[in-house]
């Protein structure tokens, strides 16, 4: 286990969510979808050039912007 | 009256729901955010006369955006929820369910999409939950219907939640009560799963981005001509041409009757479809045998790629792209919907979440976004110069978007927020749910076209005849001779242009323009000023203050980019 953001995670890669701070607003709609400490997160996709990053988290899939997803911190499975 | 509120997630069948309770048709599609206003309905439920109302999908009761504020301001004014739960994401749906029991409102719960749960191996066990819950639950399939009158018949039975309610230990409450109804029988991925991922990872999800838009376009290209070379054109030549040559005859070219009714005939008394700009002559044949056969096409291919689920994930690919134009991934949905008809494109910018963001997407679609009905006349109009024509006038279009883009980035205070959005499954599309889409929009399309055609037809022929034309020319002759290289007469074309492109694209067509003056005229039309319909709704959404600059915008830009192509070509 090591901990890295969403961000830096590789495509397909899981891990379990350790917190993640993103101002009230969007703290509330990530915790909405699902988004909490302790859960298992796999990263589906991240596109080139610090683009949007798409998480699973159960059977929800969301996408979020670069900037979000260097903010969740998730020990990664190796 | 009763109000029963239809309250859940984004995209878990809300919409469909309504449907079917009401009897009306609305728009419903696979990605969230469809329904960003409240829509009411009437039905008659267990005899008793009840308001439905579809309200906009929310996460939750804690309002983060514009669509869950208005959810939540709705619940107040509702006497019983039905909560519609989405079966194959139970623990995220259960979240709101609980939300909603710590109000004082009656619930009932609706398990929709039992059948793509089940699919999935995903079993939940329905008495369980309701025993949990304490409140009535009803599995339910929308769109096939099955369920609907068991939420019907248990509507009574609707109480409010009597558990305790702690928002605090709200997601330990909802694993726990998962945990008891739900198995997930083990399942390998399908093939949509794999084409989901495929579609989003940048290497695959761009090459298929592109495949999937030129599929899209040959579809477009094989469904609008076909439909006019083989069935519309052949149906207009055979039965409604030797009867108005019949009545031209009778009625006598240059009488007022004939002006306004057939239009314009040769000297040889022939009648040209295309251009004789009669009521019952072009005015029926551009909406019925030029326009609508492509616009049908279109929807067909929207309404599929809207069920499967492409749209957010397309959102997502370009979210890098629209980032640096200043614009937001999403911003790509509103713009598709634009290329069918603006008045859906504008209306369709509220699943953006800034005001800001809004207005720049929906003046980029009026200025640079052509509506089908105006590009299948382009393509009417220059089709014969093959793709150096269409390659031109579209071309200039997309620069200009761009151009206009980066402008709006570095004039207009703010920035795009980052994208944040729920990616949904994706879902073979229900053939009849998208073939009720088609015929809604189409419809729509033909209700709302073909009365501006007339008017425009009819005040073409009113001002030909008061000679009002004649005056504007004798004034615009200027402008549009030197700076727009077009001759005077296009001053018509540009008068309709404010009420209905369609007709004043084709009334480009008597002209006898040239390939340079075609290409100029087509481009200045699309970008001047929209067409009625939308500028209504224009209006409606962003105001008369902004609307105003937004249309000296227009003008500046349009005749600018005219004369800048004057001068090129």
């Amino acid at each position: 286990m090591s901990t890295s953001t969403a961000a830096q995670m590789r495509s397909r890669q899981s891990g379990i969510v350790v917190s993640f701070e993103g101002g009230r607003a969007l703290n509330q709609q990530l915790r909405a979808m699902g988004l909490r400490p302790g859960v298992s997160i796999t990263k589906t996709s991240g596109q080139p050039l610090r683009g949007p990053v798409t998480l699973r988290i159960g059977s929800t899939e969301i996408a979020v912007g670069h900037r979000m997803a260097g903010r969740i911190l998730v020990d990664v499975e190796k | 009256m009763k109000r029963l509120l239809l309250v859940g997630n984004p995209n878990v069948g809300k919409s469909v729901i309504f449907s079917r309770l009401t009897g009306a048709r609305v728009i419903v599609s696979n990605y969230p955010g469809t329904t960003v206003e409240y829509t009411k309905g009437k039905a008659a439920l267990s005899g008793e006369s009840t308001e439905v109302i579809d309200v906009p999908g929310t996460y939750t009761l804690t309002p983060t955006n514009k669509a869950e504020q208005v959810a939540t301001e709705m619940l107040s004014q509702g006497d019983v929820i039905l909560n519609v739960v989405d079966a194959t994401n139970l623990e995220r749906n259960l979240n709101l369910t609980l939300e909603l029991l710590s109000t004082d409102k009656p619930v009932v719960v609706a398990l929709n999409m039992c059948d793509e749960a089940a699919h999935q191996g995903v079993q939940i066990d329905v008495e369980e939950l309701e025993k949990l819950l304490g409140v009535p639950v009803v599995a339910t399939c929308a769109l096939s219907g099955e369920g609907i009158k068991a939420v019907v018949s248990r509507l009574e039975e609707a109480r409010p939640g009597s558990l305790p309610h702690d928002p605090a230990t709200r997601w330990a409450r909802v694993g726990h009560i998962v945990e008891q109804v739900q198995r997930v029988l083990h399942r390998h991925h399908s093939f949509l799963d794999n084409l989901a991922d495929l579609s989003l990872r940048p290497w695959t999800g761009i090459p298929l981005a592109f495949l999937a838009a030129a599929a899209c376009f040959a579809f477009i290209r094989l469904i609008g001509e076909g439909l006019i070379n083989f069935v519309l054109d052949p149906l207009f030549d055979t039965y409604w041409l030797p009867l108005m040559e019949r009545l031209s005859v009778h009625l006598g070219p240059g009488t007022i009757l004939h002006e306004l009714l057939i239009g314009q005939v040769t000297p040889a008394g022939q009648i040209n479809f295309r251009e004789s700009m009669g009521l019952l002559t072009t005015a029926l044949y551009i909406p019925l045998a030029q326009v609508f056969p492509y616009v049908f096409a279109f929807y067909i291919v929207l309404s599929v790629v809207e069920d499967l689920g492409y749209l957010p994930r397309l959102g997502v690919l370009v979210d890098t792209i629209m980032h640096r134009l200043g614009l937001h991934g999403l911003t790509i949905i509103p713009t598709l919907l634009g290329l069918g008809c603006g008045v859906p494109g504008v209306l369709a910018t509220r699943i953006l979440q800034s005001r800001r963001q809004r207005f720049i997407s929906a003046v980029l679609i009026a200025i640079c976004i052509p509506c089908m009905a105006q590009s299948a006349m382009i393509v009417a109009l220059l089709g014969q110069y093959g793709v150096a024509g269409l390659g031109l006038v579209f071309g200039t279009l997309a620069l200009l978007w761009l151009i206009l883009a980066l402008a709006f980035k570095r004039f207009l205070p703010g920035e795009a927020p980052e994208i944040f959005t729920e990616i949904p499954p994706y879902r073979l599309p229900y053939p009849r749910a998208v073939a009720q889409k088609v015929w809604l929009r189409t419809k729509q399309f033909l209700l709302d076209a073909i009365p501006f055609v007339i008017l425009g037809v009819l005040a073409v022929g009113v001002l030909n005849m008061l000679h009002v034309i004649d005056a504007l020319k004798a004034v615009l002759a200027p402008v549009l001779t030197h700076v727009l290289g077009l001759p005077p007469e296009a001053i018509t074309a540009l008068l309709i242009g404010f009420l209905r492109k369609d007709v004043a694209v084709g009334m480009l067509a008597p002209l006898g323009l040239n390939f340079k003056q075609l290409v100029i005229a087509c481009v200045v039309l699309t970008t001047f000023f929209p067409c009625a319909a939308s500028f209504v709704v224009l209006l409606k959404e962003f105001g008369v203050k902004d609307m105003f600059k937004a249309s000296v915008l227009m003008v500046v830009v349009s005749f600018s980019v005219g004369a800048v192509l004057n001068l090129v070509l």
